[in-house]
């Protein structure tokens, strides 16, 4: 076992406790979602729900253990890292390079933790009432399982090599997923892209660790922040390389612009997988890696910053115009998620390590819970579009009400947790001088705040526009949209700038307890004016957005009701005035009737119309000529080039085995001959 | 008696396995083929034990693990011959050519 | 060690022996054009093969490649060849003519670089004669106490062999003979 060394430790922040047995043993849960992946795969098939029992068993078993560990840390803060080391190489120069596995286990990663198990649990608990009756359950447990345990590897890991293990393992098991119905070939294309898209950006990872681990002769993250935070004269050298080849890396798993397009279709499989992909797993990741390689971005290589900034903020408000034009409810909040990433990426990048994990924070309950209500719907009306919705609220309201709460978080109104992560991003933002992205993250939250009213105004208002009966989900799928609405109304008060909850203190205090400080700014009390400037502009598109698209969903009802309460009961209570109350009704209502009509359709709508359509318009160029003409051609050409490299190779594969076996001698003759010749 | 000697032996008849394993069209004389190569490797063992003189007398057991695999070896190959016989009416390798695009 | 030394000994002239009719008798298994005399040339090459074992003091290990070999495995290959009814008079498309040049090069080639290699290894390396035989208790203690593990192993893998013999070779009923089997 190998750990800090007592000068690395003493460089440590001062006063971090190294955490008892819970810390010490934290690989238990990177392992145990991996005992439970061979446990499905070995004897799901004989259990009552297919294996579900032992994927929710491992990540409950998890989530008691964080929220040991999460008490811990809010308490006194924790920093504990134990490597053994299983490898080791020669470098230039006679170094050698260790390679680790182990755990690392400070605020940062305890977050993380914490977040996946218990994201996670109440996705899986969703998830067996969901996948009820599906064809495959006991591989999407298995899959689901082994996407959770790379996850924890991936943010347990001490060092880049074990981090990229578990990116790859991320990797793998969202391909298994979105590719999870591969019945359908358009899934199928579905998953490659995304495995394809990742693959371009872990390039940029995979340098980025070759330079840092060579550089620095270790992969250790708690030995790039000392270095970082000491200013190492060898490390400035690539700082700026290593850092936007970290950053292209992040890009991808966390869907930036232009690497986000694999994240909409990705939206084939099924709906839970999309709930943890976009919450706690998967599209966190680049954001975690940009927290976990921090001391880098702040202490060496602020020159990046510029560049990741426009790119965050470019997605943040290309992905939010997206959503407005989506119908299928799940593409409206798949191209959310791009957007709040944009926010987390540009937070982040501008300095904002606790404003732009905390993002994340709130952002896994609020979108999780958007996602379980959105599947929840689509269980009920076999449907993935908002036109065959409608009216839902009547036949679901507990999907409704908690997606109703979601929404709001998510639009970051006051004092849901969305408005406190949000708030903090833009004040971040402000306080570093990108003056201009803070206002684009404002314009940001204005759009997020009108697709929302959108969104719920088509699915649960209005009239049902589609076939059959829904019906409310049951309670093993009601009961996680519960469980997640609390945090999404409440986790925002675990970080008001300048308060601080009694012992636990508070998510800024959690995230700080690293190997060394972070350096990043917080604020001493809420910047009320900026917070009501954002609150007014989620406020505005809300209300747009609810005036816009409410109407055009039930025209028809809308008009009995209008009629039948004002009109109908007037004309049956007054029988013996039913002339002089037809005679002034029917003097006044006509023209009055045509003033408001008149007043409705060309000033309020026009208004309304003038900016719906403005902001439609801009968006279909952004979606149909931006994204879709000019980055998926560049794609495309790529693939294409793939693939008549293929189609030339495989003349060689002739299926001869005998061929094969001529080949293989004359290959070990060959190497023979090498060896005695250059030896 | 050297030790060369039974290498040479040993290479000559694994050779004529290898050739064997090319040109054969049968799957059985495949088989055959690969039965000589094996030969001419538990010569080879024999052949070091018997200059080696281990103790146990390793490279003795390992030809008798060898054959005993061999034997399993040739189970199963023919009994895979037969279901590829069963299904397509012949036993010829060079008409399996389905693990190609 | 010159070439007259080397055939001064008399062993080496019945090693020439059993070399040339191993040689020989495998060269005809796999150029013969008849498939039940490439099996039967299998036996003899199997059987000049034990004479050498012998020759190399490893008398059980050439028992055991006659009883396992000669008895066993060539008996099954002779099924094989029945059962997969292959041609067993004179047929001249037993080979791939095509391949023959270039197979006759490779293995040429793999022959040249063993042999000069093993020659340029182990030089003139002296190996245990007739006389020295190995003591079967030795290769029953080394199996049953060393390499026991292995040996277990080995066992494992045969019956999983057995098994998947069955299952591979088994003809499955089709849906019309189970209907009347099922009926009796």
């Amino acid at each position: 076992m190998w750990y800090l060394t007592a000068e690395e430790e003493a460089h440590a922040a001062e006063a971090l406790s190294s955490g008892g047995f819970f810390a010490e043993w934290a690989g238990v849960m990177l392992v145990l979602p991996f005992v439970a992946f061979l446990l499905i795969v070995f004897f799901g098939k004989r259990m009552r729900r297919h294996g579900a029992e032992f994927a929710i068993g491992a990540l409950a078993v998890n989530l008691v253990w964080s929220s040991v560990l999460f008490f811990q840390n809010a308490v006194e803060g924790i920093h504990r890292e134990v490597s053994w080391v299983v490898g080791e190489i020669g470098v230039f120069g006679g170094d050698r390079l260790v390679f680790e596995l182990g755990w690392v286990v400070d605020g940062l990663s305890i977050m993380m933790f914490w977040l996946v198990s218990f994201v996670g649990l109440l996705v899986f608990v969703y998830a067996v009432g969901y996948m009820h009756g599906d064809v495959r359950v006991t591989a999407f447990f298995a899959a689901f399982s082994l996407f959770a345990g790379a996850m924890l590897v991936l943010v347990g890991a001490p060092n880049l090599v074990q981090l990229i293990i578990g990116w790859e393992g991320v990797g793998l098991a969202s391909y298994l997923l979105i590719g999870h119905y591969w019945e359908d070939l358009d899934n199928v294309r579905a998953a490659n892209k995304a495995f394809l898209v990742n693959k371009v950006a872990d390039v940029g990872l995979i340098l980025g660790a070759v330079v840092l681990g060579f550089t620095l002769g270790t992969f250790r993250f708690s030995e790039l922040s000392v270095a970082a935070f000491d200013h190492s004269p060898e490390l400035a050298g690539v700082a700026v390389a290593a850092g936007l080849l970290l950053f292209f890396g992040a890009m991808g798993k966390s869907a930036q612009f232009p690497l986000h397009i694999w994240l909409p279709d990705a939206m084939a499989g099924p709906t839970p997988v999309s709930a943890l992909m976009h919450a706690a797993t998967m599209v966190t990741a680049g954001v975690y890696l940009m927290g976990r390689a921090f001391p880098l971005f702040e202490y060496l290589a602020s020159d990046t910053r510029g560049l990741m900034v426009a790119i965050g903020a470019i997605t943040l408000f290309a992905a939010g115009l997206l959503a407005l034009v989506q119908d299928d409810i799940k593409k409206v909040l798949a191209y959310s998620t791009v957007s709040q990433l944009g926010y987390m990426m540009t937070a982040v990048a501008a300095g904002g390590y606790t404003a732009g994990l905390f993002h994340l924070f709130t952002h896994a309950f609020f979108k999780a819970l958007l996602f379980l209500g959105a599947g929840a719907v689509i269980h009920a009306v076999h449907s993935n579009n908002m036109s065959d919705m409608g009216g839902l609220r009547h036949y679901m309201p507990r999907t409704h009400w908690t997606f109703v709460v979601g929404s709001l978080s998510l639009a970051g109104i006051f004092p849901l947790a969305g408005f406190w992560s949000k708030d903090e991003i833009l004040a971040t933002l402000g306080y570093e001088g990108y003056t201009t992205v803070m206002w684009i993250g404002i314009a940001g939250a204005f759009v997020t705040a009108f697709y929302m009213a959108r969104a719920v105004a088509l699915t649960f208002w209005g009239s049902y526009k589609g076939h059959g009966h829904p019906h409310e989900a049951p309670a093993v799928m009601t009961v996680p949209l519960i469980g997640l609405a609390i945090p999404s109304i409440f986790a925002g008060f675990l970080n008001v700038p300048g308060v601080e909850l009694g012992p636990i203190r508070n998510f800024t205090a959690w995230l700080g307890a690293r190997v060394v400080p972070m350096g990043d700014h917080h604020a001493e009390s809420v910047d009320w004016a900026l917070a009501a400037v954002g609150l007014a502009a989620a406020l505005t598109g809300l209300v747009l957005g609810w005036l816009v698209f409410s109407p055009d969903a039930d025209t028809q009802r809308a008009r009995d009701r209008f009629r039948i309460p004002v009109l109908y009961p007037l004309l049956e209570a007054k029988y013996f005035l039913d002339h002089i109350a037809w005679a002034i009704v029917n003097a006044t209502k006509g023209p009055l009737a045509r003033l408001v009509d008149w007043t409705n359709s060309y000033v309020i709508d026009g208004v309304v119309n003038a900016a719906g359509f403005l902001s439609a318009a801009l968006a279909r160029f952004v979606y149909g000529g931006l994204d879709q003409r000019g980055i998926d051609l560049a794609y495309n050409g790529l693939s294409q080039m793939a693939d008549a490299a293929g189609m030339a190779a495989r003349r060689l594969q002739t299926g001869r085995v005998q061929q094969y076996a001529a080949g293989f001698v004359v290959g070990a003759l060959v190497l023979v001959l090498m060896i005695a010749v250059f030896r | 008696m050297i030790l060369p000697q039974f290498l040479i032996l040993a290479a000559a008849l694994f050779s004529l396995g290898v050739y064997g394993l090319l040109v054969r069209r049968n799957a059985v004389m495949v088989l055959l083929a690969v039965e000589l190569m094996l030969a001419a490797v538990n010569i080879n063992l024999v052949a070091f034990e018997a200059a080696l003189r281990t103790s146990q007398a390793v490279g003795q057991v390992f030809a008798i693990f060898v054959i005993t695999v061999a034997a399993a070896e040739v189970g199963i190959g023919l009994a895979i011959v037969l279901m590829i016989f069963r299904n397509r009416q012949s036993a010829n390798v060079d008409e399996f050519d389905l693990m190609k695009w | 060690m010159s070439f007259s030394d080397w055939i001064s000994q008399p062993v080496n002239w019945v090693f020439l022996g059993l070399a040339l009719a191993v040689l020989a008798a495998g060269f005809r298994v796999v150029t013969s054009q008849n498939v039940v005399h490439a099996a039967l040339f299998l036996v003899a090459t199997l059987a000049g093969v034990a004479g050498l074992f012998v020759l190399l003091s490893a008398e059980f290990v050439a028992w055991v490649l006659v009883l396992v070999y000669i008895g066993a495995v060539v008996v099954l290959f002779l099924f094989g060849i029945m059962i997969t009814r292959a041609p067993t008079g004179q047929d001249v498309g037993l080979d791939n003519r095509r391949a023959r040049p270039v197979a006759a090069v490779v293995s040429l080639g793999l022959f040249g670089v063993l042999s000069w290699t093993s020659v340029r290894a182990f030089q003139d390396t002296a190996v245990a004669g007739v006389g020295e035989r190995t003591p079967t208790d030795i290769l029953g203690e080394a199996l049953l106490g060393r390499f026991v593990f292995p040996f277990e192993v080995v066992g494992f893998v045969l019956l999983a062999a057995l098994i998947g013999g069955i299952t591979l070779a088994r003809r499955d009923l089709t849906p019309k003979e189970e209907e009347e089997r099922g009926a009796v």
